[in-house]
This record gives C-alpha cells, sequence and structure tokens, in this order.
C-alpha cells in the first residue's frame, strides 16, 4: 500500500520483533538503538567502511545505508546471531582481531562468503572483505582466518612461567568477536541527553551570537544550550600542559574550520534531526596572521640536533645527494569515530569514551571544567582504533560540561565528517636533507630541515619537532649531524600524533637520499646500509651510546630475501609489457618512549583473600595487545599462570597510572612496572614461605603453594588481613625509563630503548599508467624479547598496511577528503602477502630484554616502496602519496 | 518528517508522483550516504516494493532491466557476451554490500561522472523508459543524463527500465576501471568497449569512456576509425587525436586533466588488445 507506516516487522536473529519506527530510519539506528544489539558498528553512514555489515535474507548489506523499511518481512542477521561460530573462534585463533570494531563487519561479510563458498580461495576472500575497512590488521590474519574455518576448542594456555614468548590468542578477545565489546557509542545510560555542537564553517573567523533564547524557545522541544562562558574552568587543553592552547568551546575567535562554539543537548530524537543552520551565530572573516599572538612568525617551536661539523663534512664528502619532499596531511581513519558518555555519580563526573590516553582526559577534563581531578572519573570504553589520534581529548570536556551542569547523562557521537575534520593528523611536512658518503660509502654527514604544519593548536608539535632531528639520521652512524625541525602553525587542521611521531616522514626522506648515494656509488642498497649500520657503544646523533642495537642484525635477516626479490624481478622483467618490476629497501629506528622527560607507569598486583589474582592495568589496550602483553610478563616475572590472572582496568579509580598509549612505550615501560611488580610480589611470596629464588607458585581455592624440591609450604590467604585495597599480599611498582636531558644541541640520551627494523618491498609499476602495486614486503624487526609472535605479528602487517596508504594513496585535504571514500585507505585488495622476521637482540633495559614495536612497524613501508618504485620505472617521486598520475611523471621526467 | 510511500504496484508509484514532490528511493546506497542524518530525508517513494521492476527480462526486440535490479541481479543474470563488460563493471561497484542494493537505475538516476555502469549501457545502447500518469517514453541514455547530476526525468517521472536494443548487444566486450585502490573505489577513468567481430575484422566497435567529462561519452570519431580495420592491429590505431575531442577531464583530488586524457587512451588501448586476445582464444 502506499500510505505510510507505522509499525513494522522483521526478524532479526532469528527472532522476530515488530517496531514502531520511522520507516525511512538507517537499519543501523534501529537495531542499535531500539534493538540494543550494538555489535552492528557505525563507522561512516555511508557504505564507506562497511562496519556495519549484516545479512539480510542472508546477503551482505550495509545496515546504514538501508532504510528499515526495505528490512520489513525480511531476515537480518547480525553478529550477535552468530553464536560463537568456528569463524568466530578462527577469528581468535589467528588474531584477526585488533581494536575490534571492524570485526562485526568482517564476521559477516564472511559469513555470506563462507555460505556461498565454504572453502573459499584468496580471491574470492579478499574480494569478498574488499567492502570492509579495516586499519590495524592489514587484513592478514582476517584473510587467514576466512580461509581457516574450522571447528576447535581454544587452545589451553600456557603455565606457570611458560607465557612470556607464546602464541597465545589475545586475553580480551571473546567480546570482540561476539559482538559485545562496548565501544564509545555502545552505551547509553536510561534518560540520556544527546548533544550536537554548532561548528565554525571556516577559518580563521570571529563570531557573534545572537538572541539564543529565542532561537531556543522556537524549537519543537527543550534544549539545554552551552557556550563557552558556561565553562567553570580553564577553557583550554592540550596533551602538553605548558603548550595547552585550545579551547574545549571556542570563545570569539576560530582558528580551525569546524571549532565548536556552542553546544545543544536534549532529547535523541529531537537532537538527531534539529536543524542547526538558523542558530544564531554570525561569522566575520579575521585578518589570517599570526595564528596565536604569542608565537611569532607561526613558528610553535624549532627542534635541532647537532654534532660535529655537517657542512664541512659534506663539503669535503666524495659523494652527495640531496632532496626536497612534501608530505600530505595523513588522517589515522579509524573505524570508530569519537564517541563517548559522561555522567554523574555524586559528585564524581564519570566519562566514558574512547581513548588512548585516561590520566591526559581526566586532567584536561578537570582544568576545563573547574574540578578537582579526583572529581573525575575516565573509564575508557573499548577503542576503535587510535593510532596518535585518541591520545587528545575530543568530546570528553563537551559532554563533561553538559552532565555537570544537567546533572543527566550526556552522550556525543562523531559523525565520520566531523571526526575527520576536526580531529589531529599526521604532520604535514615540507623537507630538504643532503647527505655525505666517502668513496667506501660510508656516510660522512647529513643535513636535514623540515617545517611541520601543526596547524591551528599545538597538540603533539613539539614532540614531533624534537623526535624528528633525533631520528632523521635513521639507524645508521652519521658523525657530523645538523638537523632542524619546526613545528608551524597554520589554520589547518592540528596535527599531532600519529604512529611515529613526524619520523616516518623523515624516513622518506633519508633513505631516499641512500638509494642515492648507494646508486652513485655503485654499492648494493641493502649492502650501503650495512656498511653504516649503528653498532653497539658508537654514538648516535645524539652522543648516546647504545646497547643492543638491533639494526645490524634485521639487515642481516633480509640479505637472502633481498637476493632472491631482485633475482624475481630482473626474471620478471626480462619479458615485454608495460609492467616493471622493482625491489626496494628501507630500515627504522624509534626510541620507546617520552623524548627526555619522565614518563612513568605503575602496575598494581593482588590476590584477595579469597585467592582471586587481579592485575590492576592501566595501559589503554587499543588493539595493540598490551592487555594481554602485559599481563604476559607479569605472569612470568611472579611465576603464576595466566589463566589465574584477571585483569582490572584501566578505570582511573581502579588502576594506578600507566600512562599512555603512544611513544611505543607499553611493552617497555608498563612492561617493565608488571614486571617489577611480578617480581616484587613473588620475592614476598617467596619471604613469606623461606624458599628459595626459584620455587614454583600455584594458587587454587583460596591457598597459595610455594615448593621446591625439598618440599612444600602453604599460605593461607584469609588469614592475612587485607589491605587498603582489599588484597592478602599486594605489590606496586613504578617505572620510569633512565633518561638524559638534551642540550641545546641536541646531546644527551632521549630514550633508554630503541626498536630497530628493515623492510624489503617488492612492487610492480605500470609504467603506461603510473599505478604501483606492492606484491610482498619482508619485514625484520628486532623486538629485543618476543613476548607474543601472534600480536607481533599482528602489529607489523598493520603498521605496513598504513605504510603502503602513505606512500601510494593517503593525502588529507581538508574540506576535500572528510570522508571514506574520497580519503582512500588500503582495502583487502591493495595489501602485498607480508613475511615477518622477528629478531631478538636484547635490550640490557627492557623487560626481559623487551623493545617496543608499535610504531617502527610502519617507518620503513612507505621508503621501501618508493625505493622499489625507482627500482622498477626509474622514477623518484618527491611529492606523496605516489598517486598514479604522479608516478607517470615521475617516470617521464627520469625518461627526459 | 516526510511521509514514507513503499507501494507494490508502478500504478500507485505513478499516483504518489503525480500527488507529491517525493524522492525516488531504490538501493538508497547514494541517498542515505549522502546525510549525516539517521533517517532519509522525506517525503520518500521506495520503489523496491514493487515486483514488476524487479529482475531482466528478453523480449522480442529488447533485453529489459528493470528500475529496481541491483548489481548483484545483473552479475548472476544469464546475458550475452555483449553484456560483459556490464557484469563486469557490476562486480567494482562499491563493494559486494553495495552490489547487494544499488540498483543499475540509480546508477543512471545519480548521474554521477563516475558512475560505474553508464559507459557499459551507452556501449549497448541503452535507452532508458520513464513513466509517469501521463504516459511513458523512451530516452536514449545519452539524452537521459544531462550534465553532472542531471537527468531528463521529470518530478512526476519516474524511471522504468533501461532497455538494450538486442542488435546493440551483440559482440564481445570488456570494461577496464583505473582507481587508486582496489575495491570501494571512484574511477579515475574507466572504459567500455564492444566490439563486433567477423573473421577478424572489426564490423562494428561502440566505445564509452567514463570519469572523463561532465557525463560518460561515447566515441564516435574512434568508434569510425576502428570500423574495417583487423582486430589484431586495433589498438595501435587508437590515438590521442582520436579520442581527445569527445573527452573534458577535470583535475581533481584524484588526478590531472592530463593524466585522465592519457589513461583514457591508454585503457581504451588495453582493452582492444584483451578482445583481440579473446578473438584470437576462440579462432583456436
Amino acid at each position: 500500500m502506499t500510505r505510510p507506516f507505522e509499525t513494522l516487522s522483521l526478524t532479526v536473529n532469528d527472532t522476530p520483533v515488530t517496531l514502531p519506527v520511522n520507516p525511512a530510519m538507517r537499519l543501523t539506528q534501529v537495531l542499535r538503538d531500539d534493538l540494543r544489539l550494538t555489535g552492528t558498528k557505525v563507522g561512516c553512514d555511508a557504505g564507506d567502511c562497511g562496519a556495519c555489515t549484516v545479512l539480510l535474507d542472508g546477503a551482505p548489506i550495509c545496515a546504514c545505508l538501508t532504510p528499515v523499511a526495505k528490512a520489513a518481512g525480511r531476515q537480518v542477521t547480525t553478529v550477535e546471531g552468530l553464536d560463537m561460530a568456528a569463524l568466530q573462534q578462527a577469528f581468535l585463533r589467528h588474531g584477526a582481531a585488533q581494536c575490534g570494531i571492524c570485526t562485526p563487519g568482517m564476521l559477516m561479510a564472511a559469513t555470506a562468503l563462507l555460505q556461498a563458498h565454504p572453502t573459499p580461495t584468496r580471491a574470492q576472500t579478499e574480494a569478498a572483505l574488499g567492502g570492509v575497512l579495516c586499519r590495524c590488521t592489514g587484513y592478514a590474519k582476517i584473510i587467514d582466518a576466512v580461509m581457516d574455518v574450522h571447528p576447535a576448542p581454544a587452545p589451553d594456555l600456557p603455565g606457570a612461567g611458560a607465557a612470556v614468548g607464546a602464541a597465545i590468542e589475545r586475553l580480551d578477545g571473546v567480546a570482540k568477536v561476539d559482538g559485545s565489546e562496548r565501544f564509545g557509542a555502545d552505551y547509553t545510560p536510561e534518560n540520556t541527553l544527546l548533544v550536537r555542537a554548532i561548528r565554525a564553517p571556516d577559518a580563521p573567523m570571529r563570531f557573534s551570537f545572537g538572541d539564543i533564547a529565542r532561537w531556543q524557545v522556537s524549537q519543537p522541544g527543550p534544549l539545554h544550550i552551552f557556550i563557552a562562558a558556561d565553562i567553570p574552568g580553564d577553557n583550554r587543553f592540550g596533551v602538553i600542559p605548558a603548550f595547552a592552547d585550545q579551547p574545549a568551546l571556542a570563545e570569539k575567535h576560530v582558528r580551525l574550520r569546524g571549532e565548536p562554539v556552542a553546544l545543544i543537548a536534549g532529547e535523541p530524537g529531537l537532537i538527531e534531526v534539529l536543524e542547526l543552520e538558523d542558530f544564531p551565530v554570525s561569522w566575520q572573516p579575521s585578518p589570517k596572521a599570526p595564528v596565536h599572538e604569542n608565537r611569532p612568525d607561526d613558528i610553535l617551536i624549532t627542534g635541532r640536533v647537532m654534532r660535529g661539523d655537517a657542512k664541512a663534512a659534506l663539503a669535503r664528502s666524495a659523494f652527495l645527494a640531496e632532496a626536497e619532499i612534501t608530505t600530505p596531511y595523513i588522517e589515522h581513519a579509524y573505524i570508530e569515530p569519537e564517541a563517548g558518555v559522561a555522567w554523574m555519580e555524586g559528585k564524581t563526573l564519570v566519562i566514558q569514551a574512547c581513548t588512548q590516553a585516561p590520566m591526559l582526559d581526566r586532567d584536561d577534563t578537570a582544568r576545563i571544567l573547574g574540578l578537582p581531578p579526583e572529581r573525575v572519573r575516565i573509564i575508557p570504553s573499548a577503542t576503535g582504533g587510535g593510532f596518535g589520534s585518541k591520545l587528545d581529548v575530543s568530546l570528553q570536556p563537551l559532554i563533561g560540561l553538559v552532565a555537570l551542569k544537567t546533572g543527566r547523562p550526556a552522550r556525543m557521537v562523531y559523525s565520520r565528517r566531523i571526526s575527520m575534520a576536526i580531529t589531529t593528523k599526521r604532520h604535514p611536512a615540507s623537507m630538504t636533507a643532503r647527505i655525505g658518503a666517502d668513496a667506501k660509502g660510508r656516510i660522512t654527514a647529513m643535513m636535514f630541515d623540515g617545517d611541520f604544519n601543526t596547524g591551528a593548536y599545538a597538540s603533539w608539535g613539539p614532540t614531533v619537532a624534537g623526535r624528528v632531528p633525533v631520528h632523521a639520521s635513521g639507524p645508521y652512524f652519521t658523525p657530523h649531524y645538523l638537523a632542524e625541525a619546526r613545528a608551524m602553525h597554520s589554520f589547518g587542521p592540528v596535527s599531532g600524533a600519529f604512529r611515529g611521531f613526524g619520523v616516518p616522514q623523515a624516513a622518506i626522506i633519508q633513505e631516499c637520499l641512500y638509494d642515492d648515494l648507494a646508486m652513485s656509488i655503485g654499492i648494493d642498497r641493502l649492502k650501503f646500509r650495512q656498511i653504516n649500520a649503528l653498532n653497539d657503544n658508537q654514538p648516535t646523533v645524539c652522543g648516546q651510546k647504545l646497547q643492543g642495537v638491533g639494526i645490524g642484525a634485521c639487515l642481516e635477516a633480509l640479505e637472502s630475501p633481498w637476493h632472491e626479490a631482485l633475482a624475481r624481478a630482473k626474471a620478471a622483467n626480462s619479458g615485454n609489457g608495460p609492467v616493471r618490476h622493482g625491489v626496494g629497501i628501507a630500515s627504522c629506528w624509534y626510541g620507546c618512549g617520552n623524548t627526555a622527560l619522565p614518563n612513568p607507569s605503575t602496575i598494581r598486583l593482588g590476590i584477595t583473600p579469597e585467592g582471586v589474582l587481579c592485575l590492576h592495568q592501566g595501559a589503554t589496550d587499543i588493539g595493540q595487545g598490551s592487555n594481554t602483553v602485559i599481563t604476559q610478563i607479569c605472569a612470568d616475572a611472579l611465576g603464576l599462570p595466566l589463566d589465574q590472572f584477571t585483569l582490572i582496568g584501566p578505570d582511573t579509580f581502579l588502576t594506578p597510572d600507566c600512562g599512555k598509549t603512544s611513544a611505543s612505550r607499553q611493552t617497555f615501560v608498563t612492561g617493565k612496572a608488571a614486571f617489577l611488580a611480578g617480581k616484587a610480589l613473588r620475592e614476598t611470596i617467596l619471604g613469606l614461605s623461606n624458599m628459595g629464588p626459584d620455587a614454583a607458585l600455584s594458587l587454587a581455592h583460596g591457598t597459595l603453594s610455594v615448593s621446591d624440591g625439598t618440599g612444600q609450604r602453604r599460605i593461607d590467604l584469609g588469614e592475612i588481613a587485607p589491605d587498603e585495597n582489599g588484597y592478602a599480599l599486594a605489590a606496586e611498582e613504578t617505572y620510569d625509563p633512565p633518561t638524559k636531558p638534551l642540550d641545546e644541541n641536541g646531546q644527551g640520551a632521549p630514550y633508554a630503548v630503541y626498536g630497530y627494523g628493515a623492510q624489503i618491498a617488492e612492487v610492480t609499476v605500470d609504467m603506461a599508467l603510473g599505478t604501483v602495486r606492492a606484491s610482498h614486503i619482508t619485514a625484520a624487526h628486532d623486538l629485543g624479547r618476543v613476548i607474543n609472535p601472534l600480536l607481533a605479528e599482528g602489529q607489523i602487517e598493520g603498521g605496513i598496511a598504513q605504510g603502503l596508504g602513505m606512500a601510494l594513496m593517503e593525502e588529507f585535504i581538508p574540506g576535500r577528503t572528510e570522508n571514506l571514500h574520497d580519503y582512500l585507505i588500503p582495502t583487502t585488495g591493495d595489501m602485498p602477502r607480508i613475511t615477518s622476521i622477528l629478531l631478538e637482540v636484547a635490550d640490557p633495559e627492557g623487560p626481559m630484554g623487551a623493545k617496543g614495536l608499535g610504531e617502527h612497524v610502519l617507518i620503513p613501508t612507505a621508503p621501501a616502496i618508493l625505493s622499489a618504485i625507482r627500482h622498477a620505472s626509474n622514477a623518484r617521486i618527491t611529492q606523496l602519496p605516489a598517486l598514479p598520475h604522479r608516478v607517470l611523471a615521475a617516470i617521464r621526467e627520469a625518461q627526459e | 518528517m516526510g511521509c514514507y510511500h513503499r507501494p507494490g504496484t508502478i500504478d500507485e508509484a505513478l499516483e504518489v508522483l503525480a500527488d507529491t514532490r517525493v524522492t525516488i528511493a531504490a538501493g538508497c546506497t547514494d541517498l542515505l550516504a549522502a546525510t549525516d542524518r539517521p533517517v532519509l530525508s522525506g517525503p520518500v517513494l521506495d520503489i523496491t516494493g514493487i515486483p514488476a521492476l524487479k529482475g531482466i527480462e528478453t523480449g522480442p526486440t529488447h533485453i529489459r532491466i528493470n528500475a529496481a535490479t541491483t548489481w548483484a541481479d545483473v552479475i548472476r543474470a544469464d546475458l550475452p557476451a555483449g553484456f560483459d563488460m556490464l557484469k563486469q563493471a557490476a562486480a567494482e561497484v562499491g563493494s559486494v554490500q553495495i552490489q547487494t542494493t544499488a540498483t543499475i537505475a540509480g546508477n543512471i538516476c545519480n548521474a554521477s561522472p563516475a558512475a560505474d555502469g553508464v559507459p557499459c549501457l551507452l556501449a549497448l545502447g541503452a535507452e532508458v523508459e520513464m513513466a509517469s500518469l501521463r504516459g511513458r517514453r523512451c530516452l536514449p541514455l545519452d539524452r537521459f543524463i544531462t550534465g553532472v547530476r542531471q537527468t531528463a526525468l521529470a518530478p512526476d517521472e519516474m524511471v522504468t527500465a533501461i532497455l538494450i536494443p538486442k542488435g546493440a548487444s551483440a559482440g564481445q566486450s570488456c570494461f577496464l576501471k583505473l582507481g587508486a585502490r582496489k575495491y570501494l573505489v571512484i574511477s579515475i577513468a574507466m572504459v567500455a568497449a564492444r566490439l563486433v567481430v567477423e573473421e577478424g575484422v572489426i564490423q562494428h566497435a561502440a566505445l564509452a569512456v567514463g570519469a572523463c567529462s561532465a557525463v560518460a561519452t561515447r566515441l564516435p570519431r574512434l568508434e569510425a576509425a576502428l570500423k574495417g580495420q583487423p582486430i589484431m592491429t586495433g589498438a595501435g590505431l587508437i590515438t590521442r587525436a582520436l579520442v581527445a575531442d569527445d573527452l573534458n577531464p577535470i583535475g581533481d583530488i584524484r588526478a590531472d586533466a592530463a593524466y585522465r586524457h592519457h589513461a583514457a587512451v591508454e585503457l581504451l588501448r588495453r582493452a582492444l588488445s584483451e578482445l583481440a586476445t579473446d578473438a584470437r582464444g576462440q579462432a583456436a
């Protein structure tokens, strides 16, 4: 019939439901809000990411693009309907879920595939999953899982003392594959207000409000409206307190397109459809410069490292190479847009939102809202990818303000467009560099100069300006060195932290020049890097003498793969045709933790009188695996098996500060705190039982047993008076990496631990179209000690995917690519085969020798791919990304 | 909030159209992607509940693709080799999820310069059947799409079918799409090519290029130049001069205009080579 209908019946996971619903409502909204099936995720509302994939009569669809009317009378299947099938078990077994936000969509797309093809080929699998974007995994483990579906019980966890080194499934994995994981947008308490913001249409602009009260009463329902004047505290935030400069709500002037100036809160049904275009605010363009009056020439900060006399050394070098390279803004493109909810518990403001840094959120929010920090409790939701951008607060102070002022829970969910427009980006870099070498191929000197566009506010600009000069040499011995990096303001998107803090950009120009020099001198490109690889006790460009330097081992491990790849390319190039094969190589090093600044982590471990072993683990696991890795380290330090651990946190009321999930520091810093806490508790237990260091512990039924070759002692936990945290036995340990401040020439010891890696890229270049396809990447990474090989491979594969995107397709253009169809990230069909080689050159400082890995893995990929493009085609790319038209232009330039 | 009409017959739909200004919704993959809101702005006429608008039918003179036919339906349909290019395009529209719901009629009504289906339909000589209470009419596709996101559809009209004349589906065909990634990608350039070859000689060439002009376009000069030429050397006859005047590409974030010109020529050569290889395979 043609009349509009008011109730609608459909079957969801075999259960018939009849709902009063607007037939034009997105199916995602109906599933999540009306049926509370929040396993179906919303990543873009545009069919670009596939996170909302459900089955409609067995066929995969994007629920976000489906008006619920189209599901009337039909069968909808969501992740909640999968019932922990063999497919979900395969995902766990293979480590196919990292953050888990794309997992429901992947599972549903795979379910449809497996119904048609129970044993699919790789090509069928790639095509079936091509419509679901994943930003964490690089797809390899997802594809492996889908091609390896068979019923298998979860393998037993390793016993006491055998956790470190075991390729165990992630300990927090089940919720990621059964749809129950609670991300920022997945929890809505009763009586929650929905919050939207009025945002600047352009920047810089001044603004003034009209008659807000009149607008307010003319709306179809009651609204709460807040502006900057309603903020009770200090209206500015920033990850580095000394540079905090960003208002939660702009006061008179906006520096950033999309900056919020007012908040509108009310009943969700009203707020969702409210027209905000006629909100009474008038905008006037304001002068372009400077971005901040107290920062002349728009220079936020300059970082500098100088050693020896680089200029003179370059002048007398036998070989010299120089380049100028630009890279664009790059978007993190996690599949979960920012979301969260705030509510009051008595006088305490509680915020549950996606984040990488609960303590920073607490302190920034408390300052803005004029609350003592202990009255703000941050309970991180699961975080659907972060990669650095969720270190900065986003909506926390905004929903906090509304909850504080109204006393009602307040919720905010960024649209994809808002998330992309206003959250941080990778710094666009404009770099020049010169490197010299002697006739034997030894590096003589390097000069580097870079402008890094940090956008409208400081965010992590100072960190990028600091890290780049320290790392721009690469993991190579460079006796004379001068590097300067400036964080420069603009009225553009804020650049912050993104996996590598500027180092991936710098590595591109350095590795390009290494290829230049190797070719000029006539030395094999791998050999050239081996000649210059940093060794133990050789000073870095900061004058730091390191132990456990692993770059030599990484390059050595690549020798055979390198020669095999070169031979493959040579053979493939013997024929005609427009496609040429090439092989490239690049390295990385990366200091773990804050640059010459304190960044402690504290771990608490306790056993209750009932015998429950609790690990207070405050490091946010955004998919990288710290819940698992830190527990593995702690388990072996303590000597009890993994399956006895209960994980608590993160929660700023329950977990001591483990710092932020950034700078590849959690395995190293929090891992070391967990190691120390485990050892301390073990020593307490051994002391109580008078047993030697090799005694074995066991915990059962409230009794702790300690035994060695000679006998057994029992500790009845119920008889020990519990401490203030309720533990019969407990330990709390803090670890802060030993570093030495950098002097005015950047000399010092900026990091206690570095990690190393090198990657070989094999690509094909279509010489007539300029298109590039990476076919294989061999990645050798030195982890010091491999805590969990399965998770380590996942990090490598995911980092390579982001590096590949950076090399070939990713370019964020403000106002133009604020969606996931104009801003491209790799799909299943774009990824090469990846071979991971995990090396262990123990670090004397890291826990059990371990080093960080999370950011390292991305750094060599783009320069290795560019190196391979050049090997295939002679095209030397100096503007990223290497889009087909740029590659073709560079090919022609090389031919002239 | 507007009404949501979901009629069961074409006549009912036409009555709604005659009464009200509505947004015609089929796959909704463009409509819902274009809004941040949780609902499709109304009033809406959802034509996917009309059985008569589904599926592909072979009639005496035409092959009829009804308006609510999805890309997945096209992929599954048993069609002559002249439609291979349309099937290849169907498999490259968005993702499997999009192909399940998005319709071919929606693709032409959305009138994006980068619509994957349009070059193929042009090379199949497609006609667009429209209906209103005033009656039915047909327009060739190149007159139906009048500009970027513009069509000849009157406010009270809807597309009921795309008609392919049987003669225009003869021969072999192929579709090539160029984008900066494999799946879910908007084309930089694409070509559809259909050739009728007899004894190694091109009797008829239907060639179209998309994403290189405001509306995808046939290439009459090149088609004429190829007619009567041996298929084996056809690709070599394609020159920029024969193509350039029919294209008017823009430069955007995906590629610059000069590259699009170049890529269109290269893709046409490859399409011809591919068809030549197929022809040789069949001859052998």
